[in-house]
């Protein structure tokens, strides 16, 4: 049975001229790049060369870019980062509730401090408002941390608007671009960012390497300390292997990406329509046009996302559910919620992220599968069945 | 968190799946608020459950846990029945992971919210 993965949000797989890339530079180039002989110098080139990269795809300058180990640590920088070097001047940061948890959590935990937090609603289709944003401004506000693509639904944020009016109030604007960067244009002069973070490992990069994007005259302080590297702002020997994978990733993305975008927009309006025309009692999660292309968000109602996941993987797909019985955190999705959808109707997430090895064949196995996964459990599931009995006395 | 090869057969295979036609006790838990419905049907004969059937909304641990419970009570005497308990159901299923725990509980409440009912219709 060949597996089919179409949980390309949660991560991709490395591309096999990724993984050649890296090849080299575990074996032979392994010298620390803040060395002088050749093999530490060697090193440097190849990871200046992927700095190089990153700044192009931002429109940034090759200075701004600082690597990470990914892109939580990006988020903790940016958010603590800017209150500790702001703190004189405010202590209000303004972000939404759709964002993930790696930056509402730093955020809760300088609540903890005294700082004040608004979290911005979204509408039902997971969008901020830029005119909220502008609202929520007072004199305290030293942060607007909101992201450019939701992971969840896909949504994407009006990130320019919120941009202009950040830059208007001068006041530093991050963005979690984690599962937008290289995927749809971002230009961080043209969108006013001063902060942005990003992941290799959702580009068919490896994982523990990313980058945060710091727009020169910044005032940012590190969140931790030691040498020199990265302008100090990320101490730590670089991991040069993974940097040097992380720009080979970038630059086939920007390569392939209107023809990709395409391709997967065809796939993902192919499964929607053939779920819809399959099965009944389904609702779509997510912004109908400014969305991924790749991201399709579905509730199945009268059942849990979880079971939905187990039976889906008995025939070797592999999918996410948005529920509260996944993984180890128990709670619903908080980002459904801040989209009204209730509660009861969370737990029949399912979230199915199209990538690069999907094919039109994965599609149609998926539209054999998901119906008889889901319409075997609503044979059983007790809410199904009253819901049949009111159809037929009413 | 990965479940162990008896839940997830019991999830595949579901025992005593569906509605049962007139039965003597019927336990009904959980909400859909947190995700998990499971209602137990059981058929009791001369003290002694002779049937037992479960509808379950739920995640693969609640689906698991109401096949193995319906099993586990089929030929028990009420009395014995009652002592069985959420841990003895997740044991039968070779464990649960500590956060799916609470869908044993549910397993526990619904057979014992069955018998009562059932003592219930039948006035004890």
């Amino acid at each position: 049975m060949g597996r089919i993965y179409i949980d390309n949000n949660a991560t991709t797989a490395v591309r096999p001229e990724v993984a050649e890339a890296v090849k080299g530079l575990l074996t032979g180039c392994y010298g620390n790049p803040s060395t002088l002989y050749c093999i530490g110098q060697e090193a440097h080139v190849e990871m200046e060369r992927a700095r190089d990269i990153m700044a192009d795809a931002l429109g940034a300058q090759r200075e701004e870019i600082i690597f990470t180990s990914g892109g939580t640590e990006s988020d903790n920088i940016a958010v603590f980062g800017t209150a500790r070097a702001l703190r004189k001047k405010g202590n209000h940061i303004i972000t939404t509730k759709i964002e993930h948890h790696a930056v509402l959590n730093p955020c809760k935990a300088l609540e903890k401090e005294g700082w004040q937090v608004t979290y911005l609603p979204v509408d039902q289709y997971g969008m901020v408002n830029p005119s909220d944003v502008e609202r929520s401004i007072n004199d305290n506000t030293v942060l607007i941390s909101i992201m450019h693509a939701n992971n969840e639904v896909g949504t994407i944020e009006p990130i320019a608007e919120i941009g202009k009016i950040a830059k208007a109030k001068k006041i530093t604007f991050h963005t979690d671009a984690v599962q937008s960067f290289t995927k749809i244009p971002l230009n961080v002069n043209e969108m006013g960012i001063d902060l942005l973070s990003a992941s290799a490992h959702k580009i068919y990069g490896p994982k523990g390497v990313g980058l945060l994007y710091v727009r020169k005259g910044t005032k940012i302080m590190p969140i931790m300390y030691g040498g020199h590297q990265e302008r100090s702002l990320r101490p730590g020997t670089e991991n040069v292997p993974g940097i040097v994978a992380f720009g080979k990733a970038v630059e086939l993305m920007l390569a392939e990406r209107e023809a990709e975008e395409a391709r997967l927009l065809g796939l993902r309006e192919k499964l929607w329509e053939g779920i819809k025309a399959k099965v009944p009692h389904i609702m779509l999660n997510g912004h109908p046009t400014l969305r991924l292309s790749g991201t399709l968000n579905v509730i199945f109602e009268y059942v849990e996302g979880e079971s939905i996941i187990l039976g889906l993987d008995e025939h070797g797909i592999c999918a996410a559910s948005g529920s509260a019985c996944t993984s180890d955190a128990l709670e619903p999705s908080h980002v459904l919620g801040a989209m009204g959808v209730p509660v009861e109707k969370t737990h029949g997430a399912l979230r199915l992220s199209l990538g690069r090895e999907n094919t039109d064949a994965d599609v149609d196995k998926i539209l054999e599968v998901l119906p008889k996964v889901v319409e075997n459990l609503r044979s059983f599931s007790p809410i199904y069945k009253d819901f049949l009995r009111q159809q037929t006395v009413s | 968190m990965a479940y162990s090869e008896k839940v997830m057969d019991h999830f595949r295979n579901p025992r005593n799946v569906g509605e049962m036609q007139d039965p003597d006790g019927i336990g009904k838990v959980g909400n859909p608020v947190c995700g998990d419905i499971m209602e137990l049907y059981i058929k009791v004969e001369d003290n002694v459950i002779t049937d037992a059937k479960f509808q379950t909304l739920g995640c693969g641990a609640a689906i698991a846990t109401s096949s193995m419970v319906t099993e586990m009570v089929k030929g028990k005497k009420l009395e014995d029945a009652l002592t069985i308990s959420n841990s003895m159901v997740a044991e039968a299923l070779g464990g649960l992971p500590p956060v799916k725990m609470h869908c044993s509980v549910l397993a526990e409440e619904a057979l014992q919210s069955a018998i009562a009912d059932y003592k219930k219709k039948k006035g004890f």
